[in-house]
């Protein structure tokens, strides 16, 4: 039997009650945090909903996209040229314009890759990225390799996102949101569909799936998702450069997809906090000799990635509820 | 229009799929009726997957034509031809294995409903989906096992699921590339009953090694060797025919 295409679905009680304590950690952790952990965890989130948008891809419909950050950046390049030197926009007609911007041109970039397969599709999507990623760095007019300031925090009118607190707990809305949206998404017709076109596309097409339409509407759909990260990222910031949709940007949130474990968007978030978190860990880590294992970070995180790979091929979460499922077989 | 014709949903005409210089079907021309079952037989390396991989559109004819229900779709993708009525079944079992046998018959119904990309409707929840994959599920036999992941389920269980996955996409035409592959005598003969069962509501091709089913089953007989046809007809004329026990059936038959 094959299980090689099998993913965790269907999230186990345990770890919808450990997924529930986290939602609750994060709802409390501004009033106890200190300003720049606020922040720090803001970032996270935002993250987060970046690698569940690629998971909706990667974990979902089996494409591997080595240039989805090029969606993330584009979103946060539109609040900056949205946004005058002197005075804040509102986000009501911003983000969605922002969002609708990566939506576009994944809706324009995917119509030529989603006609590709395995590898010449992890090719092409980093190709059409760089492109992206140059066009942004040769250009002054759009920022150069310097990037572009973003100086007034977008206008909500009903809140103040120039307020820490306040922008932790939108984007916290944010994540709840766009996890909600797609946890329901994965168990519609559409989901079903992506998560058919990942294990037998060949078959979907014989039972009369236009598996292209899917493909393209799904990577239309996470290109607007990393928009919304995107855009958030610009905001808090207040600064985008060309980084934001380089060749690195997409790899981590491959390696965050992966290390939480596929398919199911749940591991997408443990991957993302858990990768930002390691990441700040490893590089604060001593020199030892001559060597200094801080800033090789890279080699360490890499160690960490194989390791999980290896032993945990589901991911972080894949193993809790291996873990778990152990204890309650134990004290049954 | 005579009657005969009115009830050809499928016809391919004269069609050839060369690879380089091999010709692996030469000039084959196969027409499918509603209520008949017209079985393909030939030694190995004859040209009969081939031939059912042109008529559901995963190969393209190098030359030649096919028609559904009077419609050409030579050269169409195999989504578009499914969609036309034609349901398939494989020579290798080709189904979704992580899945349960009910969801895999599922989604092969969802294929058939507008608005099934709805994105936030439960898909285990439209009606008209689960109606169709509940049929299909009861007509192959499976309804006591559609809670189990198909990956887990027998041989023979797995060819009824391609039969089951292929009927939940509510096909006018059925062709079936070794249904009985492999199977046990007892599923064996289910599957027989099962495809006799279908014939009604069906034109179907079958095609088959088991000798014994061919002649319980067809009505219609084509002989490949080498990728062309040598014979074509009633099962009793082709059975008959010296060429025919010269290059495949052999003297005891």
């Amino acid at each position: 039997m094959s299980t090689a295409k099998a993913n965790l679905e269907i999230l186990p009680r345990s770890v919808q009650v450990a997924l529930g304590l986290c939602l609750a950690a994060l709802l409390v952790f501004p009033f106890v945090g200190t300003e720049f952990y606020t922040q720090m965890v803001t970032r996270m989130m935002i993250l987060a909903i970046f690698a569940m948008s690629l998971d909706l891809l990667q974990g979902v419909t089996g494409l591997v996209s080595l240039g989805h950050a090029a969606y993330f950046g584009l979103a946060g390049y539109a609040l900056a040229f949205l946004t005058p030197q002197d005075a804040a926009v509102s986000l009501w007609w911003t983000l969605p314009l922002a969002v609708l911007a990566s939506a576009l041109a994944a809706l324009v970039i995917g119509f030529f890759v989603v006609r590709t397969h395995g590898i010449y599709f992890i090719m092409v999507t980093m190709a059409f990225a760089q492109m992206v990623f140059y066009l942004f760095f040769d250009n002054k007019v759009l920022g150069g390799s310097d990037g572009l300031y973003i100086n007034f925090k977008p206008n909500a009118g009903l809140f103040d996102l120039d307020n820490k607190q306040v922008f932790y707990f939108f984007t916290l809305a944010c994540l709840v949101a766009v996890y909600a949206f797609l946890r329901k998404l994965l168990w519609s017709p559409f989901g079903r569909a992506l998560s058919g076109i990942r294990i037998n596309e060949h078959r979907m097409r014989a039972m009369g799936f236009g598996v292209f339409n899917y493909k393209l509407a799904a990577f239309t759909l996470a290109g607007a998702l990393a928009g919304l990260a995107g855009y958030l990222w610009g905001a808090i910031g207040g600064f985008v450069n060309p980084e934001l949709m380089g060749f690195h940007m997409s790899a981590h949130a491959i390696m965050m997809v992966i290390l939480g474990g596929m398919g199911n968007f749940a591991g997408a978030i443990v991957g993302a906090f858990a990768f930002e978190y390691l990441l700040h860990l490893f590089k604060d880590l001593p020199k030892i000799g001559a060597y200094d294992i801080g800033k090789h970070w890279q080699l360490t995180m890499g160690t960490f990635i194989v390791l999980v790979v290896v032993f945990a091929p589901r991911g972080l979460l894949g193993l809790a509820e291996k873990l778990f499922a152990k204890k309650e077989k134990n004290s049954e | 229009m005579s009657d005969t014709a009115s009830q050809t949903l499928l016809s391919a005409k004269n069609i050839t799929k060369r690879f380089g210089g091999l010709a692996a079907v030469n000039d084959v021309s196969v027409d499918l009726w509603r209520g008949k079952i017209h079985a393909v037989i030939g030694t190995n390396g004859a040209g009969k997957s081939t031939l059912t991989n042109l008529l559901s559109g995963d190969l393209q004819p190098t030359s030649g034509s096919v028609t559904m229900g009077g419609k050409d779709v030579t050269g169409w993708k195999p989504e578009n031809i499914s969609r036309t009525g034609l349901g398939r079944s494989y020579q290798k079992t080709n189904i979704f294995l992580p899945l349960t046998v009910r969801e895999n018959v599922r989604l092969a119904a969802q294929s058939r409903t507008p608005n099934a990309h709805r994105w936030l409707k439960l898909a285990a929840s439209v009606a008209e989906v689960n109606e169709r994959a509940n049929r299909a599920l009861e007509q192959s036999g499976l309804q006591d096992r559609q809670h189990v992941v198909a990956g887990a389920t027998s041989h023979g269980e797995q060819r009824q699921l391609e039969i089951a996955m292929a009927l939940a996409t509510d096909p006018q035409v059925l062709l079936l590339d070794e249904p009985l592959a492999g199977m046990g005598v007892a599923e064996a003969e289910r599957m027989i009953q099962l495809l006799l069962a279908l014939k009604k509501d069906h034109a179907m091709m079958l095609v088959e090694h088991d000798m014994d089913a061919v002649f319980t089953l067809a009505d219609h007989l084509t002989v490949m060797v080498n990728g062309q046809t040598i014979a074509s007809g009633l099962p009793a004329d082709v059975r008959a025919d010296p060429q025919v026990q010269l290059a495949y059936l052999g003297e005891d038959h």
